[in-house]
């Protein structure tokens, strides 16, 4: 313990009690196909004030862990093993004793801000109902408690809020009530579950924030469940690595981000595509999906996906222990770094790409077998090499308005107001380039999406494909057009019909079109180039994993050989590890064939990795515009600075010590977006830098984008470029 | 580092073929096949398939090779308790009871077989047209189905019936509680494609250039034929119980034909005395509606491809 002082073990070390100790925790699921076994000997302790991460995609068996420890399972789980919180065995509690427990000494914090409050009462009531469950004191002071804790969460006129119903509460908002309702207690330890996945980014870093005040108010141990690396990297001092119902890693945050010893770590840090890092560096997923927790091989878990398994990793599992030549040797047993691997120790000072990317240039890359698809369609292929800087405008669309009427209720169904998705913006894509539309949600980038494909109607505007307008083209005439213009979905569960085969599914484009007798051979082509056996294609979706489903969605939008592709979030669903190999996929596919993207995301970091240009989106107007390149290193809009600032890095000390731009409050319903700019109700520097006759401007002049250099355009009357990362 | 390099070489040299996943392993079977074997897991749904089929053979085959029809026959004696000559014995008039089931199955099943093709077909394209628009067209599509469903289905076939010409016959009353009830199947199919209309993968095929024939036959109403065949198969039971109320109340099927509901009516009162007389043909509608219920819940989860029990 000589280089760094770790923080959970400085100030707090006079109270290092271990609130929450976990041994050997097994939960098994009884299922028609047999026992799932969702947990598998997970053993972990928290000390009181300490913050724990445990990282894991879906189904490493994150959630139950702390459900079995919630006691929140249903009965026909079977759980085994221990955990005590305060010395107080938990497991086997029956439910009226475990009630004294929950909410008193463990408090969670759910996913889904929109379910887990209770619609029909106040968020006062259920705050107070939370305090009386377990003190005896009058609905008064518990009254006052409930608006003190509002405003400790952060949530304005707490007094004004605390009669209000969830509904009238954002998102955001409500995730802080559900925050404070955990916190009334005091617990010793809060357990909190994805609590950010469901909200935007910038509203994600308030939230983040609240429960951090919620952990230092309490002086609670948190347990933070997350898929985001970048949110744990910054909010916790210990990490746990969760794979197939089993701690795979666990460390320091230091330990586990920089010097990760099992291969499952090391891959997961290089298939994130991360912001902080130049374009152009290939992500390095991690071969197959996590193994169904069925039928689980006997050795290591991880051992089908491992680039470095050997026989003893499919006969014997690795149990979790210190690696002989552990960099640092932390006194506190609790901080040791752990790896379950056979071979950590050979893992030593290596990186993701050292692992990984050796797999991924065996032959089964997508790379051979396109070469063969640019030959079967060497027609088009001459047009497609003059793509260079200079090259042509495919789709634009001018000033393009959408708005969707709001109806009143009744036989009359009168028009009683609209919400303003898109408010006038232009677009340009070129061939052969990726143009990113990013914003939070709401902000009317899949609406665009959609208006260029001519899906839904525009108010006003124009969209055209090669100089030609498709806006007067009826439904029939614009049906040829749509063999170059396709769409990718975000959601691979709900965009393939579950009742057609993949074999149909991929079909069906080309049947549309007069098609239908190449399908017997394009179909195994394409199931082929987008990385999937061409074999399968008698098989349903559901019988797919997400990534894979998302893959025949990109075969079937490839079906037609589209010049454009539209690709509305295609990864925001996906795991990271899963994600990565889909992004690798679009970037293949688009040097093998040409292609032009418009990729509509949330997420930065993908868009600084695959984007050639990005433009922002803010209530349906572009806020800012500019080459990757540009925007990422000099944003000048606040809003973009504050989108930057929000993504959380997945790097402990870079995360912990970055410039940060925070925004407040919420978006604003666009139905009645503010006058003059549309940002300045929660612009930092609208409220904090300008002088009230500056701020007269803001209010009054909606602002339009310009251009301050070359082709880097923002909308901001007072903007000045910051650098971030 | 070159450690490592040499491990990862060594390793994927005689790494085994561990990343084809391991689920294609039985043979591949179409989808008909796969759809059978999911109804033959289904225990209740395939007992009902047997029974039925013993019930069809019954009416449609029996009067073929049973001595005696439906009619009185001077051969026959009247009020005859069951024997091995007339199983279910035989009426005061001289029908024999077992011929007069035979052909009142044949009936109730014709009137079944009709209502569940025409209705179930005109409703869920009714349905499926008017979710898939919404707005104007649904609003209308949907009152006209309204007015169907309000007024009371017994009435309204006991008053038309009553009026039909040349007495009525099975086709007629069929087609007559078709008129009156594809309404439901129709508000059941709307309900279902509002939501399914919704879902992406009916933007991907309009964004591939799907027409709406293409959208409504390949992907609406497959995907709603969960609900469909509930609702198809309650209707069908409804169908048999109608054609049997009508004829009980006397505007069903005229004599001298004979349905179940006729026969019920004539023995109701030789429930207690000559139960011979009342049972069979009451068992029998109750066992048609039964069975046609389970046969409908087999195939609804038969038809779910996202059903558990595929190719294992």
């Amino acid at each position: 313990m000589t280089t760094t002082e770790h923080k959970s073990e400085g100030p707090v070390a006079a109270d290092d009690e271990i609130v929450l100790d976990v041994q050997d925790l097994n939960v098994t699921f009884s299922s028609e196909d047999g026992p799932l076994q969702a947990v598998r000997g997970v053993s972990y302790q928290v000390r009181r004030g300490e913050a724990l991460g445990i990282v894991g995609e879906s189904g490493s068996g994150k959630s139950v862990t702390s459900m079995a420890i919630m006691g929140l399972l249903p009965r026909t789980a079977k759980v085994s093993g221990s955990a005590r919180v305060l010395d107080q065995e938990v497991i086997g509690l029956n439910d009226a004793q475990i009630s004294k427990v929950r909410g008193r000494r463990i408090a969670m914090i759910f996913q889904d801000p929109l379910t887990s409050l209770n619609p029909v009462y106040t968020i006062g009531y259920q705050i107070v109902e939370a305090i009386l469950t377990h003190r005896k004191t009058t609905k008064q002071k518990a009254r006052e408690r409930a608006i003190e804790l509002l405003d400790k969460v952060g949530i304005p006129n707490p007094e004004r809020r605390v009669d209000q119903y969830p509904h009238e509460l954002s998102g955001g908002m409500r995730q802080r009530v559900v925050i404070a309702i955990a916190m009334a207690n005091d617990p010793d330890i809060i357990i909190a579950d994805e609590p950010t996945t469901a909200l935007d980014v910038t509203v994600q870093a308030q939230v983040l924030e609240a429960l951090e005040a919620a952990r230092k108010e309490t002086g609670a141990a948190l347990v933070l469940i997350t898929h985001d690396l970048g949110v744990v990297a910054g909010h916790v001092d210990r990490v746990a690595v969760m794979y197939a119902g089993r701690l795979v890693e666990t460390g320091t945050v230091e330990d586990v981000f920089y010097r990760p010893r099992m291969p499952y770590a090391l891959g997961l840090l290089g298939s994130l595509p991360r912001m902080d890092e130049e374009r152009g560096a290939r992500l390095t997923p991690i071969k197959g999906t996590p193994p169904s927790l069925l039928n689980l091989p006997q050795g290591c878990p991880f051992a089908p996906r491992c680039p470095m398994v050997q026989d003893v990793c499919l006969s014997e599992a690795p149990v979790l222990t210190a690696p002989e030549d552990a960099e640092e040797r932390h006194e506190d047993p609790l901080a040791r770094h752990l790896a379950a691997c056979h071979f950590s120790d050979q893992l030593a000072g290596a990186r993701p790409q050292d692992l990984f990317q050796a797999t991924e240039l065996r032959g089964s890359g997508p790379e051979a077998v396109a070469e063969e698809e640019k030959d079967a369609e060497a027609g088009s292929g001459a047009e497609q090499e003059g793509d260079s800087a200079s090259s042509e405008i495919l789709l634009s669309a001018t000033d393009l308005v959408k708005h969707f009427p709001i109806r009143s209720k009744g036989i009359l169904r009168r028009k009683v107001g609209e919400v303003q998705a898109v408010s006038g913006i232009d677009l340009e894509l070129r061939e052969h380039e990726t143009l990113a539309l990013v914003g939070e949600s709401g902000c009317g980038k899949s609406t665009t999406a959609r208006l260029l494909l001519q899906l839904i109607k525009q108010t006003s505007g124009d969209v055209r494909y090669k100089g030609k307008p498709l806006h007067t083209l009826s439904e029939a005439q614009m049906r040829p057009l749509r063999r170059d213009l396709q769409l990718v979905f975000q959601d691979p569960f709900a965009s393939l019909d579950p009742r057609m085969t993949v074999w149909d599914i991929i079909a069906e484009p080309m049947q549309i079109h007069g098609r239908g007798k190449e399908a017997k051979q394009r179909v195994g082509e394409l199931l082929d180039l987008v990385g999937l056996n061409p074999e399968h294609g008698s098989r349903y979706p559901h019988e797919f994993s997400g990534g894979q489903r998302q893959r025949i969605g990109v075969a079937r939008a490839l079906a037609l050989n589209p010049k454009v592709l539209i690709l509305d979030e295609p990864v925001s669903a996906l795991d990271v590890s899963i994600q990565a190999g889909v992004i690798n996929l679009l970037e293949d596919l688009q040097d093998e064939l040409g292609l032009s993207y418009l990729f509509v995301s949330h997420d930065l970091s993908v868009v600084k990795h695959i984007a050639d240009r990005v433009a922002v989106m803010y209530l349906g107007k572009i806020v800012e515009t500019g080459t990757t390149e540009q925007l990422f290193s000099a944003p000048a809009h606040p809003y973009t600075q504050a989108l930057i600032s929000a993504i959380p890095l997945p790097d402990p000390v870079k995360e912990r010590t970055r410039e940060r731009i925070v925004v407040t409050g919420d978006v604003p319903n666009p139905a009645n977006p503010p006058s003059g700019c549309r940002f300045r109700t929660r612009c930092p520097k609208f409220a904090g830098e300008l002088s009230e006759t500056e701020r007269l401007k803001c209010v009054e002049e909606p602002p339009v984008l310009l251009d301050r250099g070359t082709g880097h355009q923002d909308a901001c009357h007072y903007s000045k470029a910051v650098e971030l990362i | 580092m070159s450690d490592l390099h040499n491990r990862l070489v060594s390793a994927e040299a005689d790494r085994p073929d561990l990343t084809e996943e391991n689920v294609n392993k039985g043979e591949q079977l179409t989808q008909m096949q796969m759809i059978w074997r999911r109804f033959r897991r289904h225990r209740a749904a395939m007992v009902s398939l047997v029974l039925l089929l013993v019930i069809v053979a019954f009416a449609f085959v029996g009067p073929l090779v049973w001595p005696y029809d439906h009619t009185v026959s001077r051969d026959i004696a009247g009020n005859l308790s069951p024997s091995l000559q007339h199983p279910f014995g035989t009426t005061k008039q001289g029908n024999d009871v077992f011929a007069q089931t035979m052909r009142g199955a044949q009936q109730s099943l014709k009137v079944a077989l009709v209502v569940s093709i025409v209705s179930t077909t005109i409703g869920s394209i009714w349905g499926a047209i008017a979710g898939y628009y919404r707005g104007r067209i649904d609003a209308i599509m949907m009152r006209i189905a309204d007015v169907f469903l309000i007024i009371p289905l017994i009435v309204a076939v006991a008053a038309i019936s009553g009026n039909v010409r040349g007495g009525t016959t099975w086709y007629a009353v069929a087609l007559i509680i078709c008129f009156f009830s594809w309404a439901t199947i129709a508000r059941v199919v709307r309900g279902v494609v509002l939501s399914l209309r919704e879902q992406e993968f009916i933007e991907a095929a309009r964004a591939a250039g799907a027409k709406v024939t293409r959208i409504i036959f390949r992907h609406l109403l497959p995907n709603a034929a969960g609900p469909i065949i509930v609702a198809a198969t309650l209707l069908v039971a409804l169908a048999v119980l109608t054609e049997a109320s009508l004829s009980f109340i006397g505007f069903g099927i005229q004599p001298p034909d004979i349905s179940l509901g006729k026969m019920v009516e004539g023995a109701r009162t030789a429930a207690f005395t000559r139960p011979w007389l009342f049972y069979p043909p009451g068992v029998l509608i109750v066992l048609i509606c039964l069975t046609i219920n389970f046969i409908g819940d087999g195939l609804r989860d038969a038809l779910d491809p996202r059903q558990t029990m595929v190719r294992r």
